[in-house]
């Protein structure tokens, strides 16, 4: 008999192997309806590992998981702390929406043979990014990173079959992915060379006897730039407009709600947890990369957004000003401010995944991608889909009693409370900017006589249901904020005192 | 001087490689170009974990029986086995992408893809 007290046990590993384990089943069944369950039954099992994770971490406190037995700082070693347990649940339960969204959306967008093969990659992706954000060792996050990395460029390689133009946008975000985890490698291989370790709490503490090596700075610096490109900060975020344009729209969820969010997380740690001693340098890289850039980003991002009509595209360039809201929080280099980031990651993960699947449920009936037209008179053809959109771009717009607003209340608090009054004036102006895109969005759907194409298409349950629990939890958790904001704060705890 | 700098020849011969590779990379419009130097880009990478690992004097970490055997740090190559897996399967799927555009858009120049699709776009 399997004994479950020692399941349990092994949840750290397990909530990644198990993905990683069904990803070749749901390759092999190749019937696409099996496949999806295959798909389905990993991501409720993650969300099943994580969410027992977090109340057993949240309860007795951090788990450190020694792969195979191997102490650290030989053997691999899994931390589930607050942080990253805050983190495999916003991934897993995110995944499980995207995948039950999945199933209608990619049957329709996708080739018919590689229907099953792409839950294949689904899985690959989940449980590449579980492993990406749950590991303590510098070199296996690397390994994860590409396996989340690889993965999701075939799945953006397979909206191919309604637009070409995502070969190339995969092959970007292949080209540009795979130079920056070659850059991580060498940070990697950079602070390596110094301390001899890999395992990042023993690097935590060799570095921080290390202030002043010029290894450790360029090695540090290596690594920050690999992973501004995974978390397309502005610069390096070529790849990201186009990838979320023309991938499937299911993937689009999938990756705005995980992948980039994952990638933040990890900065955050290596920026607060590995660095914390290392002040002057922590500092220089707060103040001179990630500001300005997280600046430049917020009012690039809302910009080209205003004036894009594709609506995919749209949204991904107001991702890109949201991750900006996102990094400037980091920048702070306060607790607060890791708290507002940590709030903004989980609650722009909710908003993005609703819109670009209510777009996405739109785009599915015109067999086309959508521009801003396309959604005239929408109110009257898809009543659910447009209450549903409207909730999440209210949300996005920071509105009072959606989590947009708390997120932007926390990001507020935190810089007033620094005194950074330009970011504060920015924070604001750019909010108002963000009325731009959003309310042609709104003006399309409810004030517009509807033009011939849109009276064609109708509300399907099968398509909205994810989407409407998705719009609810924006209103619910923009009223009752506290387990996001508590389990953030906490997250940020982990993060960044513990460290002091 | 001199001789600091000769000593560590071996770093840069990496340095070289990684700055040639990541050349191609940016420089070269055809795809297959591109992943030529990503794979120069990644193989330099590789050789600095090895000459991390190598010890003056050293064998084979293989147990001999004598007691002060000197050999060389394992770990980077177990480390760099790993990354060679990445990039093979890196190398692979690049390639994989390049033959479907290849029968998409029937060239692999960077820049009549880019032609053709703003054409797409103003469609």
């Amino acid at each position: 008999m399997i004994d479950l007290i020692a399941i349990e046990n092994h949840l750290p590993a397990l909530q990644v192997v198990i993905p990683l384990l069904l990803a070749p089943f749901a390759i092999l069944v190749s019937l696409p309806f099996l496949s999806w369950l295959v798909a389905l039954f990993g991501s409720l099992f993650c969300l099943y590992s994580s969410v027992s994770l977090f109340f057993h971490v949240s309860e007795f406190g951090k788990i450190n998981y020694f792969m195979g037995g191997w102490l650290p700082p030989y053997g691999i070693e899994y931390v589930i702390d607050d942080a990253s347990s805050f983190m495999i649940v916003l991934i897993s339960l995110m995944g499980v929406f995207a995948t039950i969204f999945a199933y209608q959306s990619l049957k329709k967008e996708i080739n018919k043979k590689s229907q099953s093969k792409v839950y294949g990659m689904w899985l690959l992706a989940l449980g590449g990014l579980l492993g990406l954000v749950t590991t303590g060792d510098a070199f296996n996050l690397f390994v994860f990173l590409e396996i989340s990395s690889l993965s999701s460029v075939t799945l953006v390689a397979l909206g191919s079959k309604n637009d070409k133009r995502a070969l190339t946008a995969a092959f970007n975000y292949l080209l540009i992915g795979a130079v920056g985890a070659t850059f991580y490698v060498i940070g990697v291989g950079l602070l390596y060379s110094v301390t001899g370790t890999l395992n990042i709490a023993d690097l935590t503490i060799k570095i921080s006897e290390l202030t002043g090596n010029n290894s450790v700075k360029a090695g540090i610096s290596f690594i920050i730039i690999g992973l501004m490109v995974k978390a397309a900060i502005f610069p390096l975020h070529i790849w990201l407009p186009s990838a979320y344009t023309f991938a499937p729209s299911a993937v689009a969820v999938l990756l705005t709600a995980t992948a980039t969010k994952a990638a933040l997380y990890v900065l955050a740690r290596i920026l607060f947890t590995l660095l914390f001693n290392a002040d002057d340098f922590t500092v220089i890289i707060l103040q001179w990369v990630l500001l300005p850039a997280s600046i430049v980003a917020i009012f690039f991002g809302t910009i080209r957004a205003i004036f894009e009509k594709d609506i995919k595209k749209l949204l991904a360039f107001s991702s890109l000003s949201q991750i900006g809201y996102i990094t400037i929080g980091l920048t702070l280099g306060t607790a607060s401010g890791i708290m507002a980031s940590f709030i903004h990651i989980a609650n722009h993960s909710m908003m993005k995944a609703a819109l670009f699947m209510g777009i996405g449920a739109i785009s599915i009936q015109l067999n086309k991608s959508i521009n801003v037209d396309d959604l005239k008179g929408l109110s009257k053809s898809m009543p659910v889909t447009s209450i549903s959109l409207t909730v999440v771009i209210l949300s996005l717009l920071g509105i009072p009693l959606t989590i947009g607003f708390i997120s932007k209340v926390y990001l507020l608090k935190a810089v007033f409370s620094h005194g950074n009054w330009p970011i504060l004036f920015i924070i604001v102006l750019t909010s108002f900017l963000a009325l731009g895109y959003a309310w042609q969005m709104i003006e399309n759907i409810w004030m517009k006589q509807p033009g011939d194409t849109t009276l064609t298409i109708k509300d399907d349950p099968k398509i909205y249901i994810p989407l409407v629990v998705l719009a609810v939890f924006n209103i619910i958790f923009g009223i009752y904020a506290y387990p996001i904001v508590n389990s953030a704060f906490n997250a940020s705890a982990a993060i960044f005192w513990k460290a002091l | 001087m001199i001789h600091g700098i000769l000593g560590i020849w071996n770093y840069w011969i990496v340095i070289i490689l990684m700055m040639t590779g990541l050349f191609i990379v940016i420089s070269r419009h055809n795809l297959v170009k591109k992943m030529v130097g990503l794979t120069i880009f990644q193989t330099s990478v590789f050789l600095f974990y090895i000459s991390l690992g190598k010890v003056q004097g050293g064998t084979a970490p293989i147990l001999t029986g004598y007691k002060d055997s000197l050999y060389s740090n394992p770990l980077p190559h177990v480390l760099i086995l790993t990354a060679i897996v990445v990039g093979v399967a890196t190398t692979a799927l690049g390639l994989a992408l390049i033959l479907r555009i290849k029968s998409e858009y029937g060239t692999i120049e960077e820049n009549e893809i880019a032609k053709l699709n703003t054409e797409e776009n103003s469609k």
